[in-house]
Formats: C-alpha cells, structure tokens, sequence
C-alpha cells in the first residue's frame, strides 16, 4: 500500500524502524513486521490482556494501540524483559509455580505484573487480583498466576534489597 | 492425601519444571497464529448474517477483481460428501453435514456461518474483498428454542434428518425432524422404585449454551504443494483426527495430509473439529501459496462448537433412612445446526455418582439454528450434575440429613451398576465425599447472614483410545522421547515422568517433543482426560522395551546371556554384581549394536472413571443479586498424581470455568437468532478478581487399570460447581435457583418473588 508510515521507537532497548500502514494495529506490526512473535492476541478488542506490552512506563493493550502511535515510544514486550538470556524473577515465578497451562495467557500476565511490581513493590492478594482483573486466563482459575506473582514479589525485593 | 497404601516413586509426585516452560515464559513458544512461511498469503472468509437462509446466489466477481486478491471459494470449490458417516476418532460424523458446517451449501443454518473465502496478499486486503462478495439470501424462520424445535410443526433444519433411536427408545418415524437422536436407558423397575420412596422431588431446570472460551482463536496454515502433498499448520488438539477430518473433507487420502502441530492455547474440547483448515488448503490449491487464517473472536463465538444449551427435568425418590431408591430424567440438548451434541454422555453422567436401584434416563438430540456444538470439558456431564445434585440437596434438606452423610450412604462404588449398563471398577466417589466431610473448610463454620454453603459432587468416563511413543537413548544418558499428543497443560512433562520413572532416571533427563502426524505413529486426540493415562502407558511401554534393550547391551559388554542381566532403579545388575547405571551404559552404547529405541501404544477403551466433591461458601448481595465466592474447596480423585501442580492446576482450572458456568455465561441470543454478546467484554468469563484461592484435595484411590495407578483430572472439575453454587444460594437465601447462569437478575428476581410468597 502506498500510504505506509515510517516509525521509529524503542523496542526491547533497541532502535526499531519499520513501515505501517495507519490502520495497523501495534500488536500487528510487533507480530507481522517485526516478528516479535510473543506478544499474543485472543480478542482484537481490548478484552483479554494477551497482548499487553509496556509502552512508555504503561502496561497497554497493543491491539488498542495503532502503530503509528509507537512514533519515538518507548515499548517493551515479553522477548525484551530479560535481556541477558536468563529468566528474570517474575517468568522464573511463573515457570517454577506452575502458573500457565497452556501458556497463551503467560506473556500478557508477564507483561502486566512488570507493570504492577514497578507501581507497587510489595502488593497484597487483592492489589494482585485488582491489576490483573483485566488479563483472562481460561485454563489455571488464577490460583497459581496469583501466588506466582506474590513469589515474584518477594524475589525481587530480596535482589532489589 | 492419599488413601492407599502408596508405592514409593522416585518421579511420580514430585513437581518437576515443565520442559516446555522456558519457552511459554519467553514468547518464543510457537503457537497456531506465530506461523510464517514464505510467499504466504492470509485468508478471511464471509458469513452468514442470517440464522437461517437459502443462499439464492453469491457474486464473487468484484471481489475477485481487486488487486492483492488471489483467490476466492465458495461451496462449489468444496467436494461434494454424499450420504457418508466416517468414524473420526471422536464417534461417527455425517461427511455432508461436516461440509456443510465448514462451508455452507444451499442453506445458512447459524449466524456466522462461512459461505465464502478469500486469500489475498494481507488480511486487510482479504477482509476488504470479502465485504465485496455479493451474497444473495431468502430468508427463513430461525428456530431457536429447543421445545419448539422439537414440536412436529417446527421448521426443519435438515432435510435428510430422521431419529436416530439408541438405547431401549422406540424406532423413530420416517418424518423429517430436527430431533436427531432419541436415547433411552432403563435399570430396575422406576414404577415400583418410586412407590417404594418415602419422599419424591422434582424439578425442572434451564441452561444456556456457554463457549469454552480458550484465549487462542482458531487457526490454520496449509500449503497445496504441486504433488498433491498438503501441509498444515495448526492448533489442534488432535494432530491425526485434523488430519482425517482434512483428507475426507477434501476426498484426499490420509497419508496426503500432514498436519503439524502447533503450541495450542486452549482447547477444552473445542479444538478438536475443523473449521479453517479445509478452506485453507483449498485456496492454497488455488493459489500454489501457503494460506493462513485466522478467527476473529467474534467468529470464535458464533462459529465454532460451544456447548449446548438444554432443558432437564430430573426427579429423585429416597426412603426415609436416607437410600436412593429410584430415579428418572429427560433431558433434551441443542445439538446447534447439525446433529451432535453430548446429550449421549448426558444420560450416563445424570445418576453416575450414585448406586441407583431403579432408574429411567431418556435424551434427545435437538437441532436449532445455533453453532453446532462440541465437547467442553466432561461434555453432558455438568449440566446434568446441576439437575441431580440439586435435587439431592433437596431431599438432604427434606431427610434432615448431611449432604455428606447422605452421598457417601448412597454414593456408586466398585460392582455398581449405572443405570446405562456398564459397571464400575475400583472408583474413588466416596473418598471424595470423605475428603470434603474431613476439610477444615467444612469444619468451619460459615456465618453471616447472606452466606450459605453448598456441596456438589461429579463424575467423568474419561476415555483411553490409542497413543503412540518412541524413545531414543542418547549416548549422554538422556532419552528423546517423541509423541504425537498436543500438550494443551503439562502433558509433555506428565509422559516423560512416566518414562523416567519406569527407567529410573530424572525427569529432566527426558526430552520430550510432539511431532507431525508423518512423524509418530496414531495417537488419538488430546480429550477425554486420556494423555497422562493412556499416552502415559505407551510411554510405560516404551521405557520397557528400553529396559530390555539396554539388558541386552549389558549383556554384550559382560559376555554373558541378556536374561541375566537385571535392570533395577536405573541400574544395569550382571550375573557377578556388575553395575552400571543408565547413563554409564548409554554412553557406551556406540561400541554395543544397534541404537537403543523403544517403541510403545496404548488403545484401551476406558479408564476406571473420575469423581469429585466440592465445597463452595457464598455471599449474596440481596439489592443486586450479585454471587461472591468466598471460598472453595474441590476434592477430586487422581488415580496417582503424577505432577501435582498440573493436577491442582486442572482442579482449579476447571472449577473456575464451572463458576463462570455457574454465574455469567451465557449466549444471549435475539429473536433473529443474532447473538447480543460475542466479544470477552460482554460475554464475560471469570477474571482474576472474580474468584478467590481455590483450595485443592488430590484424593489418590489408583486405577488399576493403569500400571501406576493413573486416572484423567482434566474434566470433571468443571461438573460440580454449577449444583455446589446454587446449593450454596439456597442455604443463603431459601431459593432454589433452576436456571443458568444464576446471575444477578435471576437471583434477584427469585429472591424478591420468594419474599411476595411469604
Ligand atoms: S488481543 Fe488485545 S486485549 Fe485481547
Ligand atoms: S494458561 Fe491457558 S489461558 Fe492462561
């Protein structure tokens, strides 16, 4: 198409310029152009949290969020969130806490609870429940996803100090 | 807990790190929709906007002119089936009716219904020429309610559908129906059994059809290639049954199709039918190009399989001391546009938890212009657990008599026969009762004054059918273990245990990996609560023929006969009490013959049966009518828990869903048959806030029908909260609620009509 947009932003720490078409959604050119893969989408509307990335501080839906809007962002997905190659204490929670099933649900969850412990180091099973409400796992009830967050919680403050 | 006396394993019950994990923490993991290939082309398809209509005329023509499409189909490009009944792994499916629900002929039976596709160079362009695809319709009266379908003035969904009678029901008429199937089970006398109860009740209960919701929409990827080879891409939770659904759908044979299996995020039951993956390959036909699609959410909704709606009425008769003396149910299901639901299943689940003297089921099977619907979790057995147990709460209530006391009193064990016929090995319904009786959860008292607590209990057949396993030693000691069951929560992990304890190795020193359908033998689908037991036996069996293998190596190495070697705990034992362990031999394995590979199936009909009990606390808030769980509790029967965290993950798993079952969701259909709700924001599942912890009891009563004692865990969870809930309201507010979702309205509105009845 013609009317292609170059962008540039920051994605996982690192320079990304890439052509968008206006109506092209954030989730699509991480997925399509940039293959960025683990960013996943369950609805296309806002309503499950799969395709959570930090943008700028936030936790977004990237399917709410066009591409063009990413011009000078700075985004983080789920491939950016540790980037020596080892687990960071929020996946190694999830992983060790058998806190996925199916997983499809995981990297949204992952992205959200970044988002959460920057905000609140030390939450309560409440403010876990409260900030992930938006975020729809279908296979684990959550039992898991929240005490896996609680363990991430503590880890990070134990390494933070 | 564990009831039995209980072997001492190494592997089995430990809670390993699923192999597979760092994968899904990382994105890297590739699900369905992550797949790329070169020159590959995406599809969209056009719907139907009618729940039912003859399709006069469809105009592909200006579609077909914009730049960037490549091709379009409709039903004429589909292979015409006849009059064919396959069996598909999963029972016997009508071939035209299975093309017919892929791509409409003639007749639009649901709204969503596909009647054309295209493939184009993006989806953008592929959605924008599906909008130019002219479609021409005659409308027809939608039916909708599943009474009126079945009246003999009913328009008629299908014109080749006569009752089908199973069981001891009556030979149906030669008329046409949208009845399709009518069952009928009888045990004892119902007449006599009824006469001989001291208090009867009976009630009438509604459910709404509910989706089973995996966050993953459909996909499918399929490439044409020149020598008639088609490959497919796809999330599915049978590689070998989407591989026979694609060949007869494209009248190909078998060994043409490979499917390749993707991660799969979700599936519940409702990843086991096609949908994309015909229409896909056939515009890869087209096009030479591989031709990916992918469902919208909407399209999830109101085109694949949720699971029906129904309308039960179920009554039960007891003694005064408490026994169960008879009981009869009738049960319809909506079936959606095309024959199929699990109105079958139903009728063996509705008295399965309890030793049933005289009992008398029948079923029917109801077509209506609705998706046609599929498995989800326990298929047919959590609506009936929410007729029968409320009923059972009932008669606990009238008798005076504890909702435990009474089931464990009455509760189905070893040499019970269901009123179906077939009768029960060793099964683990009362020590699921046991379990709740003795919980700190019920031993606490619940105050408050709209809180109330219910107990519900559930059972599950879980299926065995065939797996297929391969194992390669590896000269480092380790095992590559190679399956062709999609790992939907864990199961990688659950086979390779098996394996590893067999040979007395860890866990991680199994690699396990789940290949394409060209690339292992047949192994049914990932359903019916059978990959951890019967994929779990093949893998038993492979890591016997391991052992031998591996004796007779030993055997070379100390120049004596293979049957003096032993093999014991990982260890290779020779006649002079030479050792070598597992990996001390494998590494030597180069210099001792052929590679050490084992191969191992499983194909038996059943597994012993699941059983669960539960215990839910409720607060009601009686202004809005609004359900709160306070606390929960679910007592299931594992056979052995292999890895308990996957076990109390499907616990957990599966009782959230039967909440969102219990409160919210339903499909909210208008008079035109639109549905009202087909986005996660209307038709609202269980969110994080929604529920609490949910308290897990593995009761561990081993099948033996399973060399460690396995049974399935991921279905029956899903059966009980419905009943445990509303019996929970009534002990909070004095109502029975007979309808789902009990939501806010419906609650409330029971609520205030009880207090203008006082
Ligand atoms: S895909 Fe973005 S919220 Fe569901
Ligand atoms: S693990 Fe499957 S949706 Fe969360």
């Amino acid at each position: 198409m013609s009317n292609k947009r170059v962008v540039t932003a920051t994605i996982n720490e690192e320079t990304a310029e890439f052509l968008c078409e206006p109506r092209q959604t954030l989730l699509e050119v991480l997925r399509d152009s940039l293959n960025l893969t683990g960013t996943k989408e369950g609805c296309s509307n806002g309503n499950c949290g799969a395709c959570t990335v930090i943008m700028n501080g936030h936790a977004v839906v990237s399917c709410l969020v066009l591409g063009v809007e990413a011009e000078g962002a700075e985004i983080q997905t789920i491939e950016g969130v540790s980037c020596d190659g080892s687990l960071n204490e929020v996946q190694s929670a999830f992983l060790e806490g058998a806190a996925l099933q199916c997983g499809i649900c995981t990297p949204g969850f992952i992205m959200q609870t970044e988002a959460l412990l920057a905000e609140k180091s030390n939450p309560t099973e409440d403010d876990i429940r409260f900030y992930l409400a938006g975020n729809l796992c279908r296979c684990t009830g959550y039992d898991k996803i929240v005490r896996a967050v609680m363990a991430a919680a503590e880890q990070r403050q134990v390494t933070t100090g | 807990m564990s009831t039995a006396e209980k072997p001492s394993y190494k592997v089995i019950g430990t809670r390993p790190i699923r192999h597979d994990g760092v994968d899904k923490v990382t994105g890297r993991a590739l699900y369905g929709a992550d797949i790329k290939l070169s020159r590959m082309l995406y599809g969209a398809t056009v719907r139907s906007p009618h729940a039912h209509a003859k399709i006069v005329r469809i105009d592909t023509s200006q579609a077909e002119l914009m730049p960037g499409v490549r091709a379009v189909i409709t039903s004429e490009d589909v292979p015409e089936q006849g009059d064919r009944v396959v069996e598909l792994g999963e029972g016997a499916v009508n071939m035209r009716h299975l093309a017919a629900n892929v791509m409409a002929r003639e007749k639009v039976l649901y709204k969503g219904h596909v009647v054309a596709a295209v493939a184009a160079d993006d989806v953008h362009t592929a959605e924008e020429a599906c909008a130019r695809i002219e479609v021409e319709y005659e409308t027809l009266p939608p039916v909708l309610d599943l009474l009126k379908a079945m009246s003999a003035d009913a328009p008629i969904l299908n014109d080749d559908i006569r009752t089908e009678s199973i069981g001891s029901a009556p030979s149906g008429s030669d008329q046409q129906t949208n009845v399709a199937k009518h069952f009928m089970f009888e045990k004892g006398d119902i007449k006599q059994g009824f006469a001989d109860a001291d208090i009867i009740v009976e009630r009438t209960f509604d459910t709404a059809m509910v989706h089973q919701g995996y966050i993953e929409p459909h996909n499918a990827t399929a490439h044409w290639n020149a020598d008639d080879k088609i490959t497919v891409w796809m999330s599915t939770q049978g590689t070998f049954s989407a591989r026979q659904q694609t060949a007869e759908l494209l009248l190909m044979p078998v060994s043409s199709v490979k499917v390749v299996p993707m991660e799969i995020g979700g599936g519940f039951g409702g990843k086991i039918s096609v949908y994309l993956t015909p229409l896909a390959a056939l515009l890869s036909k087209k096009t030479g190009r591989p031709v990916k699609i992918l469902m919208s959410r909407t399209e999830v909704f109101e085109a694949t399989g949720p699971t029906p709606g129904s309308h039960m009425r179920v009554k039960l008769g007891a003694k005064s001391d408490g026994t169960l003396v008879a009981g009869e149910a009738w049960i319809a299901f909506e079936a959606g546009a095309y024959t199929g639901s699990p109105i079958g299943a139903a009728c063996m689940c509705v008295f399965a938890c309890y030793d049933l003297p005289n009992g008398q089921v029948e079923g029917f099977d109801v077509c209506v212009n609705k998706p046609r619907t599929n498995a989800y979790r326990a298929p047919g057995s959590t609506h009936v657990a929410m007729a029968t147990e409320t009923l059972v709460d009932e008669l606990c209530e009238k008798l005076k008599m504890d909702p435990t006391e009474f089931r464990i009193k009455n509760a189905a064990g070893e040499g019970t026969r269901r009123v179906d016929g077939p009768v029960y090995p060793r099964i683990g319904m009362v020590e699921t009762v046991e379990a709740i009786r003795d919980s700190e959860h019920y031993k606490t008292t619940l105050d408050g004054k709209f809180c109330g607590r219910g107990v519900a209990s559930g059972f599950w057949f879980n299926v065995g059918l065939k797996s297929s396993v391969s194992a390669t030693v590896n000269s480092d000691g380790t095992v590559a273990l190679v399956e062709g069951s999609t790992d939907i929560g864990g199961t990688r992990t659950s086979i390779a245990m098996q394996l590893a304890e067999t040979l007395g190795i860890a866990a991680e020193d199994v690699n396990p990996v789940v290949v394409d359908t060209d690339s292992i033998g047949y192994t049914d689908i990932t359903g019916g609560s059978r990959v951890t037991f019967s994929t779990g036996i093949a893998a038993i069996n492979a890591a016997i023929s391991i052992q031998e293998q591996m004796c007779q190596r030993a055997a070379i190495l100390w120049e004596t006969d293979a049957e003096n070697v032993r093999y014991e705990e990982g260890h290779l034992v020779g006649p002079s009490d030479q050792r070598l362990s597992f990996r001390e031999l494998a590494e030597k394995l180069r210099e001792l013959g052929d590679a050490v590979v084992g191969y191992g199936t499983s194909g038996s009909e059943t597994q012993g049966g699941a059983f669960g009990t539960h215990c839910v606390d409720v607060e009601i808030d009686p202004e809005l009518g609004k359900v709160q769980i306070l606390r929960y509790t679910i007592a299931q029967d594992a056979g052995t828990a292999i890895h308990p965290s996957y076990v109390e993950g499907q616990m957990q798993g599966g009782v959230v869903q039967g909440i969102g079952w219990a409160l919210n969701e339903e499909y909210w259909y208008d008079e035109q048959g639109e549905m009202h709700n087909p986005t996660f924001l209307d038709y609202r599942i269980p969110t994080c806030y929604d529920v609490p912890m949910i308290d897990t009891i593995i009761v561990e009563v081993p099948d033996p029908q399973h060399p460690y004692g396995v049974r399935g865990v991921g279905e029956v969870p899903i059966c009980p909260p419905p009943a445990a809930i509303a019996n929970a309201i009534y002990d909070a507010l004095g109502i029975r609620m007979t309808e789902l979702p009990m939501a806010p309205h419906r609650v409330l509105a029971a609520y205030l009509g009880r207090n203008t009845d006082d």
